[in-house]
């Protein structure tokens, strides 16, 4: 595929002129549009949010309120996501360059991966509505506070990771061409981990609409504190039995979910193809109609060429001469010594520069952030304890036979989920031309969240026998199934050509060949897929096992039930127990049984 | 190979005598690694020298070529003048100043290019120039000279994907020449293109060096390809490994005599040298030179008896496929080969060889005098024998001649159940070696110990174990 950014050759015939310059006026237009329309969209959400608390906010069932929803939506998850990002590339930054701060930041960062946020919900809700009383703020807050820790923390793994394999000789080309801290980032560090960054964005934008969803109807007895938009749409159809606003809810977030891949994704995908770090071109490079659409625009490219680049020249000025330097001057010492990919035998040059590097004004604040934050945390923890001590004796039992529960449920959902999602994913992935159309459909699919659909699924499954408790496992799989199904089709697609033809000349055929080729060939895509799916899980229990519906609450014995339920009931202790009950189990299950599982994938059935 | 009738090569043996170094505060010395060392792990004990006390001075309008063995330390040696690296003791001066920091007058083309794929080929130049706060006009205006300069004309849009092999290395070299370096580094750039681009950039950059079309005053390369070096540079010296030293220093040819068509010989006399030098790593480079006529016979090689510096044999990391086909090779060849002639008839670069010779030498397959190899009767059994017969006899010679196998097998059998964890043997190579060397040596025994049948070795539990 020839690619876009080879400027058009000048023998091109004049038709192909016209039609070029037809082209660039339509291009022109949308852009235009599109510009006019992102503004509406925020001065409304502004307006929005300094309007006075409104916890039981009348939803309009009406179609027309429908795009306002959406776009409050959807700006509630923009924001947050730019939260994210800004974490992402200082926390990520700072973890790969100053290796006394690894050392804590890394295993923090894996412990928040594994919480349960939605156990969170509840507390950080109540708290920010406390702080911000009189207007809507604090609810937005909340909301958004929730998406962010859903949407951070892989982000920064993938930054991080990507900072730390950065190819020796591009290292060692920005020291000796004296590239300074903000231009080594900005011309190395930040390219080179954007695919994955991208990539890691697509997710957790998928995760994000997951929480938005909880977070918009969220209801603590009788208090509603609902804020307007998708999510509460979709419940209040549901609580009023109103099936037609259901299916035009759900369309409308499907169509935001299409939109967002259409517009934003597939656009950014496209033109970060050029940060491949491999130097040949070779393969499909994945193309986008907006890109094409927006490099032919003459509007961009007069934005680009007068306002984009003189301005980050000047940006760049500013930082490289003001910030830059004194950033350098700051971090020389651990950045440099990181960027030469020097070791510990240095150290009899350290030792000599030894008191001065004790005296500087960097030494002297990393200890008192240290000191404070360790301070801080042994404060929190202390209170943490007074707390749970409230908590009587026989409650613990309680929450032990919850949490057995909720794990027997995962594990249900789960073994349904591989169960039905392996036979089907690898007779799509082995077949080529099925797999190139579902693959899509599927991605669509498993970006819808879950969230979104237990108002529906609801109004069906509490009538039939069983009721929550089944319905429980069927919310937790609608929610985690598609991750399964995603992964295993990709591994039957990467299975190669040639063992499968060694298979066949073989003659193995039926289970002899499931157990030595196609299970142990998809092993670490099915391990990979059943992570993300029992995370997904037990976030899911929180808002499943316990439900407001119409104006009955249903719930069922589990840690989530009991979460939602304490904080249902204001009892704090019990709430903070249970959730670290539930961060306990997921983590002790990931250092016990996913860790192995995926070393064992990587080591063994790994094909290359 | 031994008429030693050229001049220039007779002199040889009296320029070895001045040192690589000239008097402190001689001026037209540009850079200076003053008596530099440098080595991995503590100070004290177990540290893993890379490089042992080198002293070299960079002086004004010469081409410095490094030569050596991988392992020689060649290529951190030149970090360690760019101020990449940070010597373990000495320094490196910079005009007599000591330096810190990446070295503001050097400018370096890396092996890969190390271009920035999402960069054009302007903007990759552009990259030299940052540091320099210049206007983006002129920023802009010496970067496409540069481009003009190298032949990239016509270019400046395209990402470096978009380019071959050769047009990469241009736009390295263009990113380090439009900083106008007073020293410029060359990290074997020419070793990842092919011969006949390689070939072509030699010259052009020879041209520009010579003509003084770029303000560069001293070029320092490091390279494992000899007739490059022979035919670019004004001195040469080549490395030896375990520790990283400078064996001999041998002047260039005269810089008319490089390129003419009738020097041929002269060249390859030069090449034969340095050929034989590197070859012979145990040797002594000055009984190799030619017209020092071999004196006494080197000592005989002294083949498994262990070094007293370590527990083990240091093994070279060769497959046991390609010794077989060495030592075969060998006996077709009638059982002794100049290792020299055999590189050429393998169409083999030294390095590569000298692994498979030195294995061979361990096992007692060959012996190696005066740079020659020669199969012993062992070898020629290994080398006529099929392939049950071969890991019999593979097996014998193991057992008596490495000594970490025999190690192995020791304490597999002591061991309950015969079983052995790998964890002791591995801390115990890391006294020797660096941590990453300690694994690769511990693989390469796992792997000679597994097809001589001496131990079986369980890789998810890293267990060595005996079969019934």
């Amino acid at each position: 595929m020839s690619q876009i950014h080879t400027p058009v050759a000048p023998s091109i015939s004049r038709r192909q002129q016209a039609a070029a310059i037809a082209s660039t006026r339509w291009a022109d237009a949308l852009v235009i549009i599109a510009l006019i329309a992102v503004a509406y969209g925020v001065v409304v959400a502004a307006s929005r949010w300094v309007a006075p608390l409104t916890p039981g906010t009348h939803i309009d069932l009406s179609p027309r309120a429908l795009p306002l929803y959406a776009g409050l939506s959807t700006m509630r998850m923009a924001l947050a996501y730019l939260l994210s990002l800004a974490f992402t590339l200082v926390y990520a930054r700072i973890a790969a360059t100053n290796r006394r701060a690894e050392r804590v930041m890394v295993p923090l960062l894996d412990i928040l991966q594994s919480i349960p946020i939605l156990s969170f919900l509840p507390g950080v809700v109540l708290a920010l509505v406390a702080l911000f009383p009189h207007n809507n703020i604090g609810l937005e807050l909340a909301a958004i506070l929730l998406i962010f820790t859903s949407q951070a923390w892989n982000m920064t793994f993938s930054f991080y990771h990507s900072l730390l394999v950065i190819p020796k000789e591009l290292r060692e080309a920005a020291t000796i061409y004296r590239l300074n801290v903000w231009r080594r980032f900005i011309k190395l560090e930040l390219p080179f981990g954007q695919i994955p960054l991208i990539w890691n964005s697509m997710m957790s934008w998928a995760g994000g609409w997951f929480f938005l969803m909880a977070a918009e109807q969220f209801t603590l007895g009788s208090h509603s504190f609902q804020l307007p938009g998708l999510g509460s749409y979709l419940q209040t159809a549901a609580n009023d039995g109103d099936v037609g606003a259901l299916l035009l809810g759900l369309l409308a977030l499907i169509i935001v979910i299409v939109l967002l891949d259409q517009l934003l994704w597939r656009p950014l995908i496209a033109w970060a193809d050029r940060f491949k770090i491999e130097q040949t071109s070779s393969g499909q490079a994945p193309s986008s109609w907006v890109l094409r659409l927006l490099r032919r625009s003459t509007l961009v490219a007069w934005y680009d060429e007068h306002v984009y680049r003189p301005a980050s020249e000047r940006l760049d000025r500013f930082l490289s001469r003001a910030g830059g330097a004194r950033l350098v001057a700051a971090t020389t010492s651990a950045s440099a010594r990181m960027a030469l990919g020097s070791t510990r035998a240095e150290t009899a040059n350290v030792k000599r520069e030894g008191w001065r590097q004790a005296l500087s004004a960097q030494r002297i604040v990393g200890t008192v952030i240290g000191v404070v934050a360790l301070a801080l945390c042994l404060l929190g923890t202390l209170a943490a304890l007074r707390l749970i001590a409230q908590v009587p004796p026989a409650m613990w039992g309680t929450i032990a036979v919850s949490a057995l529960a909720t794990l027997l449920r995962t594990g249900v959902a789960l073994a349904i989920g591989v169960a039905w999602t392996v036979p089907v994913g690898v007779a799509i992935g082995l077949n080529q031309r099925l797999a190139e159309r579902a693959q899509p459909f599927v991605q669509m699919v498993a970006s819808i969240p879950a969230t979104a659909l237990f108002p529906a699924l609801l109004l069906v499954l509490l009538r039939l026998p069983g009721g929550l408790n089944i319905a429980a496992v069927a919310l937790m799989l609608l929610g985690t199934q598609w991750y399964i199904l995603f992964n295993v089709i990709a591994g039957a697609m990467a299975i190669p050509g040639d063992l499968r033809e060694a298979a066949a000349i073989y003659q193995v055929r039926g289970w002899r060949r499931w157990r030595t080729l196609i299970l142990p060939a998809i092993f670490p895509y099915l391990v990979t897929g059943m992570i993300t799916a029992t995370g997904g899980a037990w976030n899911a229990s929180i808002v499943s096992e316990y439900v407001s519906f119409g104006n009955h609450t249903y719930s069922t014995v589990g840690l989530g039930a009991l979460i939602a339920g304490s904080a249902n009931n204001n009892d704090f202790a019990l709430l903070l127990a249970a959730t670290l009950a539930m961060a306990f189990v997921v983590v002790l299950l990931n250092r016990l049984v996913w860790r192995r599982m995926y070393r064992l994938a990587e080591d063994r059935f790994h094909l290359d | 190979m031994t008429t030693p009738d050229i001049n220039n090569i007779n002199n040889i043996s009296s320029a070895e005598q001045t040192s690589a170094a000239t008097p402190v505060g001689a001026p037209d010395v540009l850079l200076r690694a003053q008596a530099v060392s440098k080595y991995y792990g503590s100070e004290q004990e177990n540290s893993v020298l890379v490089l042992d006390d080198i002293t070299l001075d960079l002086r004004n309008d010469e081409f410095i070529a490094l030569l050596g063995p991988s392992g020689s330390g060649k290529s951190t040696l030149l970090r360690i003048l760019a101020g990449l690296v940070t010597p373990s003791r000495g320094e490196v001066l910079l005009h007599g100043a000591p330096l810190e920091g990446a070295n503001p007058n050097v400018a370096i083309v890396f092996q890969n290019f190390a271009l920035y794929p999402w960069l054009t080929v302007l903007e990759n130049v552009e990259l030299g120039l940052l540091a320099k706060e210049l206007a983006p006009k002129e920023r802009e205006q010496r970067a496409l000279q540069a481009i003009d300069l190298i032949g990239l004309d016509g270019f400046e849009s395209a990402y470096p994907r978009e380019l071959s092999g050769g047009m990469k290395q241009r736009v390295g070299f263009a990113r380090a020449l439009v900083v106008e370096p007073e020293i410029l580094f060359l990290d074997e750039p020419f070793s990842a293109l092919d011969v006949l681009v390689a070939e072509n950039l030699r010259h052009e950059l020879l041209d520009l060096w010579l003509a003084r079309k770029i303000p560069t005053r001293t070029i320092l390369m490091v390279t494992h390809n000899i007739n490059e070096a022979v035919q670019m540079a004004d001195r040469l010296l080549v490395f030896g490994a375990n520790p990283g030293r400078i064996r001999v220093e041998l002047p260039g040819l005269p810089r008319d005599q490089r390129s003419q068509p009738g020097a041929t010989s002269i060249r390859e006399q030069l090449a034969d040298t340095v050929y034989r030098i590197m070859t012979n790593p145990k040797a002594d480079a000055q009984s190799l030179l030619p017209g020092v006529a071999p004196l006494r016979p080197p000592t005989p090689s002294p083949a498994p008896v262990p070094l007293p510096a370590r527990v083990y044999q240091t093994l070279p990391h060769v497959s046991l496929d390609e010794l077989a086909g060495f030592v075969e090779r060998l006996y077709t060849l009638g059982g002794r080969e100049d290792l020299y002639e055999l590189a050429r008839d393998l169409q083999m670069e030294a390095d590569d060889l000298l692994p498979l010779a030195e294995a061979a030498n361990l096992l007692g397959f060959a012996d190696l005098d005066a740079g020659d190899v020669v199969l012993t009767n062992v070898g020629q059994r290994f080398a006529e024998a099929d392939i049950l017969e071969k890991k019999v006899i593979f097996r014998q010679q193991a057992q008596v001649g490495i000594s970490i196998l025999r190690q192995i097998v020791q304490d597999v059998a002591a061991s309950p159940e015969h079983r052995l964890s790998e964890d002791t043997l591995l801390a115990a190579l890391e006294h020797s070696f660096s941590v990453d060397e300690a694994r690769r040596q511990l693989d390469t025994a796992i792997d000679w110990g597994r097809y001589a049948e001496l131990f079986a070795y369980d890789d998810d539990a890293g267990e060595f174990y005996l079969e019934d």
